[in-house]
């Protein structure tokens, strides 16, 4: 499939149409954060004007925004994405570095298993409809949708880390108990979506013609399902897999900080209050560049998955 | 012994406005190698009928009477055990062959699956004989078409693929439903006679259900009437076609265009609708169309014999 | 008129006809009664009203005021006898009359950011599908990029930037949660452009101004009550979310979010400062999601997610 060279420049359209929307992406978050009253350097102990001005100079604060964007594109073309303002001994890089490999291990974790459990909830529920199990996992997953995080996670600590002390109730070593509930937590509305999505989805594709037909060939129902219904039935879950991500990310930086975890949203938010202009740019690039390489990756699994996408260049 | 006989057969939905009876006390037979057409318009019960017979009823839907498959009754077996007729000595093929058959999957597979899962047969043995069969339907270049989708298809080679596959495990009996109505008239042509060609070849029983009599007369021996979830007139084609006795027939056949006669000006309907299936009336289900209802057909019209087993449920020519 | 040869047999069934007619219903008559079937919907909507009955009664009703300390009695836990039936919190506020209090704020939230929602995705939506061709690609392909951004940190970024002002969360939340509206309501409109009812009655002379009234505004209506139904838990939810990161509403105003992100502190001294807020959060998020499921299976059975 990959031969085919309609696939492959197809593909690469795709790749080239992304750019614009990370750059998109890139302009907004820049001017957004400039537009904020105050600077980095206010917080700080009171400065004379002069060492301001020096530092500002340095910092190119003080050329007209527009030069301050354009150089700014260039450094990051060469993956420079300068100091930080608020921690002066550190490299942007160096802390994304840091906080990327964390935050990146959370979020694959959790989307893994939100997309295992959740198409199989969702699988269970479709094939067992209206029965006691079907309304009990959706109604288990309506909490999932309808619980904010931020009051789940403080329960399960609660039960868990405090009272069964099974589990830290925070902080971050790479060991899998101090994993377990940042992801879980992290996973849980996500999971219950996927679940919806998918029991809904594989009601409809089982009223299809085409399982009829595969019934009236006598096959059994279970080859019926995992050959021709599993397929169709899991399109728009993958198809949903690109907002997920984004709806993760959202998520992760509530997460990160109930749980004491060093990833990069905790100092996105940090450097949003301090005006760390360096350190939120480069935050906001590196997640922009993965929601894209993500969805980028989505639309190839879901064209692979699905023949009438494949061969449609039109579309 | 009857290759299928079917006693009594009803068939009822359970919806929020009540039970909706789509058929009622159907009884006909089919001896091996015969062809026998179901004709009716839309709700009359032909469809739900064999929908009933091959366990592919929807949810809400009930069924009672026997369906005697070689002496098996169809309707008191499991999935599981339906699952042993199906796909291999009773076949099926439906009304729009786009969306019967698997979008996602390349016709070689949809099409071994039958085979290799009835008859045990490994891949290349399935293959070779899948290749067979859709040259035998008529589809150039088979071994290349196989590795293709569905959608790759014009709608005509579609229907023949499904008939190619329908045949796979060379059945018994092969029931149509509306095959050639989703199709342009050139293909219906094809179709009937590729199923023609087939029969003759494997002495396949054919049910063919249909709402199109022009097609009935190319492929079939019998023709079975339906008419709001019941049978109302069966017999041969020349009798129904010549000396149709129950008045809903010859309201269909005067229907018909023909070419062969002079211009009407008007051309002939039977006036009125079929009757509400939630609420079928009393008696003649016809009375309210029929242009010779008399008093006595508020009652149950007994099914009166004709000549050579062509038997009609009505009330005329008795004599009382 | 000539008169038909079958003439005998239609004038009998035309009397008939009257007799053995089976009553009309309207879609809306349909849809009401599908959605009074869904037993979930409907006491989802019983709670709501009850929610929104004491969210706006309750804090005249109770004799505390909101932001009254009592000294004597912090850290309480719910008891009868101190008449702080839920609690106090650190400094004696008792935890009902904020929790009902946070609840207008975070209804209130709820309700103008979905409109401001509304608005924008509604609009966006019917010019999109309404002029179709280039304009709509380019619409909805800026859709789709938007789309597949965090929200979290465009919100972050605005609070930050602009500082925490009650409306600016109406209209951020509003601007950032308009796209699955503009999504549905373009679908919407694209469809009844086309549909040949339309044409039919454009066939007929309706003018154009009746066309939108009585055929195209009924027809979208539908839709967007389901979508503003289930627009309304999320945008709360974000507020929440907000509130908890403590880019919410500024004190003395509270809301749910901040009041569980206050009561997390303190969540194994005092966890009725959690669980009130928290609970009446969740009930609330569940029912407006359950009705607004209730509402999109009744208004389209086929369209469940």
């Amino acid at each position: 499939m990959i031969r085919d060279s309609g696939m492959a420049r197809h593909s690469l359209r795709r790749l080239l149409g992304l750019l614009p929307t990370l750059l998109m992406l890139i302009t907004v978050a820049f001017f957004l954060i400039r537009i904020a009253p105050g600077g980095p350097f206010d917080s700080e102990r009171v400065l004379s004007a002069e060492v301001e001005a020096n530092l500002e100079a340095k910092y190119h604060l003080d050329e007209p925004l527009i030069q301050q964007y354009f150089r700014y594109l260039g450094q990051i073309v060469v993956l420079d994405f300068g100091p930080s303002f608020q921690y002066q001994d550190w490299t942007v890089n160096e802390l994304i570095a840091q906080s990327f490999p964390v935050s990146f291990t959370i979020g694959v974790l959790a989307m893994v298993l939100a997309f295992v459990m959740g198409t199989m909830l969702g699988i269970a529920s479709a094939l067992k409809q209206n029965t006691r199990v079907d309304y009990s996992l959706m109604g288990f997953a309506m909490l999932g949708i309808s619980v904010p995080n931020f009051v789940i996670a403080p329960i399960l600590i609660l039960l868990l880390a405090v009272y069964a002390g099974w589990l830290p109730a925070g902080g971050w070593d790479w060991g899998f108990a101090s994993m377990v509930l940042p992801v879980v937590t992290l996973a849980l509305p996500v999971t219950a979506y996927i679940a919806r999505l998918t029991r809904g989805s594989m009601i409809e594709v089982l009223h299809s013609n085409f399982i009829r037909t595969a019934r009236a060939k006598g096959l059994p129902e279970s080859l019926v399902i995992r050959r021709h219904a599993l397929r169709p039935a899991l399109l728009p879950v993958i198809s949903f897999l690109g907002p997920a991500t984004a709806g993760m990310i959202s998520g992760s930086v509530v997460i990160e900080r109930i749980f004491s975890v060093p990833g990069m949203g905790s100092y996105f938010i940090q450097g949003a209050l301090n005006r760390d202009y360096t350190l939120v740019m480069g935050i906001v690039i590196v997640y922009g560049v993965l929601i894209l390489v993500l969805n980028f990756l989505v639309d190839l699994i879901y064209a692979w998955l699905n023949p009438k996408i494949r061969y449609d260049e039109k579309s | 012994m009857a290759l299928l006989e079917v006693k009594d057969l009803d068939v009822g939905f359970d919806t929020p406005d009540g039970e909706v009876k789509a058929v009622n006390k159907l009884n006909f037979s089919i001896e091996p190698g015969d062809a026998l057409a179901i004709v009716g318009e839309s709700g009359s019960g032909k469809t739900q009928a064999v929908m009933s017979m091959m366990g592919l009823l929807a949810d809400n839907g009930h069924v009672s009477g026997q369906a005697l498959f070689k002496g098996e009754d169809l309707l008191k077996m499991s999935t599981a055990e339906l699952n042993k007729h199906r796909g291999r000595e009773i076949a099926m093929i439906f009304q729009d062959p786009m969306t019967s058959l698997n979008p996602y999957l390349r016709i070689e597979k949809q099409m071994i699956e039958v085979v290799r899962h009835h008859q045990g047969l490994n891949k290349a043995e399935a293959r070779e004989h899948a290749v067979e069969m859709l040259r035998a339907v008529r589809i150039p270049d088979p071994e290349r078409r196989m590795r293709q989708y569905p959608h790759e298809f014009s709608g005509g080679m579609q229907q023949r693929v499904m008939v190619a596959m329908g045949l796979l495990c060379e059945p018994d009996l092969l029931i149509a439903d509306e095959p050639t109505t989703a199709l342009d008239v050139t293909v219906q042509a094809q179709i009937t006679h590729l199923m023609n060609a087939l029969r003759q070849k494997s002495n396949t029983a054919i049910i063919l259900i249909t709402h199109d009599l022009g097609v009935v007369a190319g492929l079939c021996d019998r023709v079975l009437v339906m008419y709001a979830g019941e049978a109302v007139e069966c017999g041969s084609v020349e009798q129904i076609y010549y000396e149709p006795k129950h008045p809903y027939t010859q309201g269909l056949l005067k229907s018909v265009p023909r070419l062969d006669q002079p211009l009407v000006r008007e051309m002939h309907a039977i006036p009125g609708n079929p009757p509400n299936l939630l609420a079928l009336p009393e008696g003649c289900k016809f009375r309210d169309r029929c242009p010779h209802a008399f008093a006595a057909c508020k009652e149950e019209p007994p099914m009166q014999q004709g000549e050579d087993g062509h038997i009609f449920r009505c009330f005329l020519g008795l004599s009382t | 008129m000539t008169k038909r040869a079958d003439q005998p047999v239609i004038d009998p069934f035309e009397a008939a006809l009257s007799v053995r007619d089976v009553k009309g219903r309207s879609p809306w008559e349909d849809a009401w009664n599908r959605l009074l079937k869904n037993r979930a919907a409907v006491y989802s909507a019983y709670i709501m009203a009850f929610i929104f009955m004491l969210v706006v009664l309750g804090p005249m009703l109770i004799s505390w005021e909101p932001d009254f300390t009592d000294w004597d009695h912090t850290y309480s836990p719910p008891s009868l006898q101190s008449g702080h039936w839920f609690g106090t919190d650190a400094v004696g506020r008792d935890i009902l009359v904020r929790t009902l209090e946070g609840g207008r704020i975070s209804l209130m939230v709820g309700l103008v950011a979905t409109i401001v929602s509304l608005l924008i995705g509604v609009s966006y939506g019917a010019i999109a599908g309404y002029f179709g061709g280039a304009a709509d690609r380019i619409m909805m392909r800026v859709v789709d990029i938007i789309y597949a951004l965090p929200f979290m940190f465009f919100l972050i970024l605005l609070m930050v930037v602009f500082g925490r002002h009650i409306l600016l969360i109406f209209i951020a939340i509003g601007a950032v949660n308009w796209l699955d509206m503009a999504r549905i309501v373009r679908g919407q409109t694209l469809s009844l452009k086309n549909a040949e009812f339309i044409e039919a009655a454009k066939a007929c002379g309706v003018s154009d101004w009746a066309i939108i009234r009585r055929h195209i505004i009924p027809n979208l209506m539908g839709v967007v009550i389901v979508y503003v139904t289930l627009t309304i838990p999320q945008v709360i939810l974000i507020e929440s979310f907000l509130s908890f990161l403590g880019l919410g509403v500024q004190e003395p105003m509270s809301s749910w979010g901040a009041l569980v992100s206050d009561g997390a502190q303190d969540m194994e001294s005092a966890p009725w400062m959690l669980i009130v807020p928290a609970l009446f959060l969740t009930v609330t998020l569940y029912c407006f999601n359950y009705i607004g499921d209730g509402l999109r299976d009744a208004l389209d059975p086929k369209d469940r997610p």
